[in-house]
Order: structure tokens, then sequence, then C-alpha cells
């Protein structure tokens, strides 16, 4: 009898699959790692040998340098690569650019590592694609029924109404530097917005990097230079840490926004001084949680961070058996 | 309901008052009759509803998910209607979004259990805002930093060419929600809608602060009255055609807060004046009428404990006469005949200081005569042919506060501003010296806090010594090092001292603002609680 727990279990380094000898997403070192996307809690450097998909290994090698690990093999979605006796798959998450779940087949059992995903549209990446298995292993960082992402295009809208609105003013979006301002600019020039965007110096190699890989994100400018009264009107995209740091006072009188799932909850935006919440997320809101887990139906549901208590409760009431694994060192409170 | 959902969730996070300004302005230029109207009179407190209780809110979502997941929710929200909107399982093939309209009409006009019908149509309708901006709408207050002045400010934008403001306040209170013949006026097609309505309030003229440099050489002391300046409220007192109303000076009518200044009422007119405490003839503490203020109702035994009065000022109206076209010496005094006829202790006259050189009036300030003026502000400078004008317009009155007080205090947590100031540490909280009651060790005790006083360099050079000496952070708050040697010592200026239960040094400062930076000063040598202590008692003495 094949359990499970033999084929993956969690570890102090991450969640080890001991008969192909690998961890995924490991948050220490270790001699085999599978990473599923390149957000630096499941992304680190210092491994041996890397799997993942090419544009995770280049978001790697643009933050860590190239030797961030011994040695890399790429696998383009959907290509089935042998660990030992496991054979791993790299599936769309559509969480950023290049994000995978890690689908890991073995004597039968398939188990879904999910990785973080959202399910709806992302004009940066593939999107999610659901695979039948036995075990999912899904991420919770927004389980709580209070956690329903509006429409993106809603949001957007609310922004270019605000600009709109106080000319005079700079739109300060703080946004998480791989993936989330990527998504922001893409969202952007969807809604028809064509004027330069400026950009805190912290997103502009991973700006340059979705270029390459066929993501135009328009006209954008360093927000480093020029006075003042250059950006009245205009919107800044920097990450979540700067808009509230001296980096901010170079902006006449900035409209601060704040793209993060976590804008959901009022004294969260209060508490953080954001005048103009953008509830836009990288992850699966509670809807897309449950949706999935609904659409999957796994003979087991393992739940890796975020709050797994709401998530495990809902799966056991609609018949899925749950269990919390207790991952430590993914951010839960992070920057979304 | 989408847009004014939209306006509420924008005015709770914006601190800016000319971006309060600008998002009302918009709103009601873009909305239509009559929702435009219905949200205005909400935001103004106009109307107000009390349809659901939070517990019928509370079970209807429990009905509708389980319990448990409902409670975490709520556990980390903290706040019932948010988590409601937010969590509010919404069963599908629900009807169109309702409009602003359709639900007051339904509030204002269904009993409690139809209205209990319509909310679970109206939540599985909307959207998590539009659900937040409803069960606010629903449960009374909708508590979003707006002003009734600010929203009547941002009426006076709206049409091609901006009104005074006063215009408005003075049409007010003779108009109705939802206002259809207000916008009509301020967007060119109708005129203006008639203000003759008894008993509705006039808006007030208020002072310019004196510039003692420049205002004495080139003022007359001939052409100018002086009287006292009392620590109350401003009120407008209204007796017309049988309406009795008391009106704060921005037209916030308070006359239910205050049933014995309304019985007092009998002359036809309209008395400007100060709202205070006063027993036996003599004004009482600002704390004592803040046992009055911002009640909706009030027994008898406040009424008993805290009598409120009128110390009178000026007569805008006497019978049918409207006097404010009138020169203030006659105003005045048609007041003083106005005020011997009232005959009632609630209402009093403000006496006139007679003064003849502006050297005397200064010497009255910095030491006023025995009694009442001694509790006063400062003093007012009205031209004696001044008419009486709406909002604050430069020369015919003057305000002459009596210099602040001050201490020396030493700088103890400062917290991140808002807006503009977000990235700076701009809100202080400041201590001084006392004896620990249980170590006997001198130690710093918290008095007050301030956020203005300084210029954008001051601001600067603040933070950065803030964050060049923090010792520990909770959140947008720091702890800064406070030590005998080792510190920043304010001069902090403030208009009077209470007595505090709330504060752990039993005293609270009116108005505190930052006079001066003390670099110079070693916090060791700031000021003593028992300082404050003494100014305390001498106010207290008098």
């Amino acid at each position: 009898m094949i359990r499970p727990q033999d084929l993956l279990c969690p570890r102090p380094e991450g969640l080890y699959c001991a008969p192909g000898d690998f961890y995924v997403d490991p948050v220490r070192p270790v001699a085999r790692a599978v990473i599923t996307h390149g957000h630096a809690d499941h992304a680190r450097a210092g491994h041996g040998a890397v799997l993942a998909t090419p544009q995770t290994l280049d978001i790697m090698a643009e933050r860590y340098g190239l030797d961030f690990a011994a040695s890399t093999q790429a696998a383009a979605y959907g290509e089935v690569v042998a660990r030992d006796d496991v054979d791993v798959t790299l599936v769309p998450a559509g969480h950023v650019l290049g994000s995978a779940q890690a689908v890991v087949r073995w004597k039968g059992l398939t188990m879904v590592v999910s990785g973080d995903y959202k399910r709806r549209r992302d004009p940066t990446c593939p999107a999610f694609e659901p695979v039948p298995c036995d075990v999912f292993i899904s991420e919770a960082t927004f389980g709580l029924p209070v956690f329903r992402h509006p429409a993106d295009r809603d949001e957007i809208a609310r922004l270019l109404r605000s600009v709109a609105q106080f000319p005079q003013r700079c739109h300060l979006v703080g946004a998480y530097a791989l993936g989330k301002a990527q998504r922001i600019i893409r969202l952007l020039r969807e809604a028809g917005s064509d004027q330069t965007i400026y950009v805190h110096g912290a997103l502009e190699r991973l700006n340059a990097l979705y270029g390459r890989h066929g993501i135009d994100l328009g006209p954008l400018a360093p927000a480093t230079t020029g006075k003042k009264g250059d950006f009245e009107g205009q919107i800044v995209i920097a990450p979540p840490s700067a808009t509230q740091d001296r980096w901010s006072r170079r902006f006449p009188d900035p409209v601060t926004a704040f793209a993060s799932g976590w804008m959901q909850v009022r004294a969260r935006a209060r508490q953080r001084g954001v005048e103009l919440p953008l509830v836009i997320s990288d992850h699966a809101d509670w809807d897309e949680l449950t949706a999935t887990i609904d659409e999957l139906r796994p003979g087991e549901l393992w739940i890796t961070h975020g709050r797994e208590e709401a998530l495990a409760r809902w799966a056991d009431l609609h018949g899925v058996p749950a269990r919390a694994l207790d991952l430590v060192g993914y951010e839960e409170e992070g920057d979304d | 309901m989408k847009a004014f959902a939209e306006l509420l969730d924008r005015l709770s996070l914006t601190g800016s008052r000319n971006a309060k300004l600008t998002l009302v302005r918009d709103y009601l230029r873009e909305t239509p009759d009559p929702d435009r109207g219905w949200a205005l009179a909400a935001l103004t407190g106009d109307i107000s509803f009390d349809a659901a209780k939070p517990a019928f809110i509370r079970k209807a979502v429990e009905e509708r998910m389980d319990p448990q997941l409902f409670r975490w929710s709520y556990d980390y929200v903290g706040d019932l209607a948010e988590t409601v909107a937010l969590v509010w399982p919404a069963r599908p093939g629900a009807n169109r979004e309702p409009d602003l309209s359709e639900v007051v009409d339904a509030l204002r006009g269904a009993t409690r259990p139809e209205v209990q019908r319509l909310i679970e149509g109206w939540l599985d309708a909307l959207q998590p805002t539009g659900r937040w901006a409803l069960l606010k709408l629903m449960t009374g207050g909708l508590r979003v930093g707006l002003t009734a002045r600010l929203a009547k400010r941002a009426v006076a934008d709206v049409g091609a060419e901006p009104v005074p403001v006063a215009e408005v306040e003075e049409l007010w209170h003779a108009l109705h929600a939802p206002y259809e013949d207000l916008f009509a006026w301020l967007e060119g097609r109708a005129d203006k809608p008639s203000s003759e309505n008894p008993g509705r309030f006039r808006p007030a003229m208020l002072a310019q602060a004196i510039d003692e440099a420049a205002d004495f050489a080139r003022l007359d002391p001939a052409d100018y009255a002086a009287e006292w300046k009392w620590d109350g409220i401003r009120v407008q007192a209204v007796n017309e055609a049988g309406v009795r109303r008391l009106y704060t000076r921005t037209g916030d009518d308070i006359s239910r807060t205050f049933p014995d200044i309304v019985d007092a009422l009998q002359a036809q007119g309209v008395i400007d004046g100060e709202l205070l405490v006063m027993r036996d003839g003599k004004v009482a503490s600002f704390a004592d009428l803040q046992q009055r203020l911002n009640r909706k109702t009030v027994d008898a035994k406040a009424l008993a404990a805290f009598p409120a009065a009128i110390r009178a000022y000026d007569l805008l109206a006497e019978g049918p006469d409207d006097t404010r076209v009138l020169p203030f010496a006659e105003r005045r005094k048609r007041l003083e005949a106005f005020i011997a006829r009232e005959g009632s202790p609630r209402i009093d006259l403000s006496p006139m200081q007679p003064f003849a050189t502006w050297a005397e009036l200064a010497a009255l300030r910095a030491d006023p005569p025995a009694g009442d003026p001694q509790v006063a502000e400062g003093l007012m400078l009205k031209r004696w042919d001044s008419i009486y004008e709406a909002g604050r317009p430069k020369g015919p009155w003057f305000k002459w506060k009596r210099d602040p007080l001050l201490i020396d205090a030493v700088l103890m947590y400062a917290q991140r501003g808002h807006g503009k100031r977000s990235s700076f540490y701009s809100d202080y909280t400041f201590g001084v010296w006392t004896d620990d009651a249980e170590t006997g060790k001198r130690v710093l005790t918290p008095v007050g806090k301030a956020y203005f006083g300084f210029t954008d360099e001051e601001l600067k050079q603040i933070d950065k010594h803030v964050r060049d000496n923090t010792v520990e952070r909770f959140g947008p708050v720091r702890s800064v090092r406070a030590e005998p040697h080792a510190g920043l010592v304010f001069e902090v200026a403030f208009e009077g001292l209470q007595r505090s239960t709330r504060h752990k040094s039993g005293v609270a400062m009116r108005f505190p603002r930052i006079s001066r930076i003390r670099w110079d000063k070693p916090p060791g040598e700031a000021d003593e609680l028992a300082t404050l202590e003494r100014m305390l008692a001498r106010m207290e003495a008098r």
C-alpha cells in the first residue's frame, strides 16, 4: 500500500520527495531542488541542482547572479522529467511569469504541489491548469472567506479615475517587484493608458526580463530623475516598502496606492497609510481556492502556508479530507 | 449605489481636506438626481437610519455560512459591517444593484420587518464595497471623516461658477433632501431657492487673528469696540414665527441637546453668542460644557448639574427686521434692549470692555480684571461701523487671543503622519518629569500630543532625529530616546488645562502645538508635572 507521505513529506528544509531525492521550494540550501516560481521565499540561492521552468531560472539568475546554483535544468511546461523513480512535470500555476505547479508521479500516485497560484487571467503568464490528482497541496495565503478579490479591470479603472480626478498629484503605486508590478503595467496598457509609467530602480531589471520574455510593458522611465513637477498626474510604481519611505518625498503630494490582496481589509490600508487600496493579488482568493478544490476533488487536500484552519474546515465540510502541513519559511504576512 | 459606495470608501481613507472636497464635488457633479441629494443628506447627517441592528445582520449571515468560518473572519477583520460585506455568500441570480434612492425610499417608508426582508436581496446584488456602504447607511452613522460643513463647501463648488459657501449655509435649513432645487440653481437651471424659512440658520461672521506688529500701527482705537472672547462654543439662537432653534456656528442644529436654552428664547429674533455652562452668572470651565455637548438627548440630571446659558454678542434679526445690514454700534444698542426684554437668567449680555489706547487694551489682555474675563480666551475687536457679513472678511473684526501657556516637554513617541506626511514621523507624544509612585525614580509621563507648529524644514530635522534615536518600534509608532542627557525638548504652547482621568498624568491640554524646538536644551531640564498641576490649580482657584 503506497501512502502519499512516502512520496512527499514535510521536513524543516521544505517539502521532501524521498523516492526522487529532491525538495520542492526548500527554504535552506539542499542538494536537489524543484522550484515552482521566482519569489524570494520560494526560490533561494545556494542549492546544488535546480529544476525549474526556463523563465524561473532566468529570474533567479537575474536576482542572484548566474552562479545561484551548482547546476540547473530547465523544464518547459508539460515536459516530463525523471528524478530517480519519480516523474516531475511543471504545469502553469498562473501566479507570475514562469510559475508552475509541480506534478509528481510515482507508482500510479499523483500529487500536485501548487506552489502559489491564482485562477483569474493574468496578461503576464499562462493560466493555471488543473491536473487531476490523488493529493493536492495548496497554498492558503488568502484562505479566509473575507478575501474575495474584485475584477482587476475595476481596480485599474479606479486607479485611472483617481489619476484623472487629481491631476496635480502623483499616484504612487506600491507593487511587489516580481510579477505584480509588471501585471499592473500590462493591465494599465490594456485599459488604454499608453503614457510613460515611471518605475523605481528596483523594478528595472525585472521589467527588462519580462520584456525579453515577450511581455510588452510600453514606455517606462526611471522615477529617479526629474523635478517634482514632472510627476504631476503621473503613475509611479515602486516596491511597497519604498512608498512610505524617504524615497517617496520626491513626488508632489502623492496619492499612495498599494496593489495587494491584503488591501481588501480596510484596517490594513489605514495602518499602512494607503489612500487608494487596489485589491489586486497574484494569489487565489477564497472563491478561487474553494472552486479549485471543488473542481479537482482530490483524495486528500494538504495545505501548506497561509490560513490553513479555515480552508481545512471548508474542505472537511465539503467532504475532502484535509490536513495542514505546517511548513515554515514562507511569507504569510508579506507584501503579497 | 456603486458610486456612493466608492465615494465613502475613498473618503474613509483620505486625510486631506482638499482631496475630500474634490471627491465629494466630483460625485455630486457626476451623479444624477435624486441619488446625489440622498447621498448629500447622508453625508451631512440630515438623514440617518436605524433599520437593522448588528445582531440581525449577524444572524442573517450565519444562516448562510458556517458560523465557525464567520467567527474566524470577524476575528480577523474586527468590524462587523465590513466582515459581513466581505464574506456575504451571494445567492446566484440576484437582482440588479439597487440605486441609492431606491434604498433610501425603502428605508424611509418601510417598516423594520419589511426592510429586513429587503436587505438580503440588496446584499446579494451588491459588490463588497457596495454592501459595506449599505450596511453603514442602514445602521446609522457613516463616520467617514467628513463634516457637514465640508460637505456644504463641496456643494458650493458643484456648478461651473462656485458660489460662496455662506449662501449654501443660509439656504440649507430651508431645503429638504434630495435637494433637487438646490442642484438646479447651482447648475444654472433654475433660480435660487427661497431661504425665507422661519427658524433658518444665518451664516456666521468670523474674525481674523490680529497681527500685532502690523495691524495696531494702522488701526485707530476709536474705530473699534472691544469685548471678551468667551471660552465656550459660538452659537446662534433663533426664535422666529414659533420656530425656536439653536445652531452651532457651522449650522448644525443642536436644539435637542439644549432644551433649557431653547425654552429660554422668548423675544422674536436671532442672537449670536457664546454657549457656556454658567452657575450664578459665573462662567464654568469648558470641561463642564463638554458634559453637555455631543449628546443627542439630555437627562434632567445633566440639565441640573451643567446649566447652559448664552452670553450674547450680536443681534442678527429682530422681529421681521434683518439687522445684519446695520452697523455694529446700532446692532449693539438693539441687542442690549433685546436681552433686557428677554429677561432670562440663561441669556446675558457680553459686556463691552472700554479702552482708550491699544496700550491700555494690551495691559487689560495681559492682566484681565477680576471675574469672568480672567478665563476668557482673549479679546475681540469689532469696527463700530461694521455690518454683519458672512465668512471671515479681513478688517472689520479681529480676535486677539491671550498668549498661550508654555512648557518645555520631552519627545517620547513619534508616529508616521498621513497623506503628504506619510514618509515622515510627524505626530509627537511628549512628556514631563514626575516621580514614579512605586519606584520613586524620576520618569517621564506623557501629557499630550501635537502634530503641527513646525516648518517643513524643521519637520525634516525632527524626522531625522526620530530615525536616529529610535528605541523601539510598534507598527507606525516609534519610541524615541528620552533620557536626562539625550533626547529632544519641545517648547509646547497650549490654551488651557483640564483634569483628565483618561491620561495617566491626570491632566489634558487644550490645543497643544509645538512652538519651538529646543535643540539646545537637555531633556533633564524640561518641566515637571508639578508645574502643570500648579497652573491647573491657579485656573481653578479663580
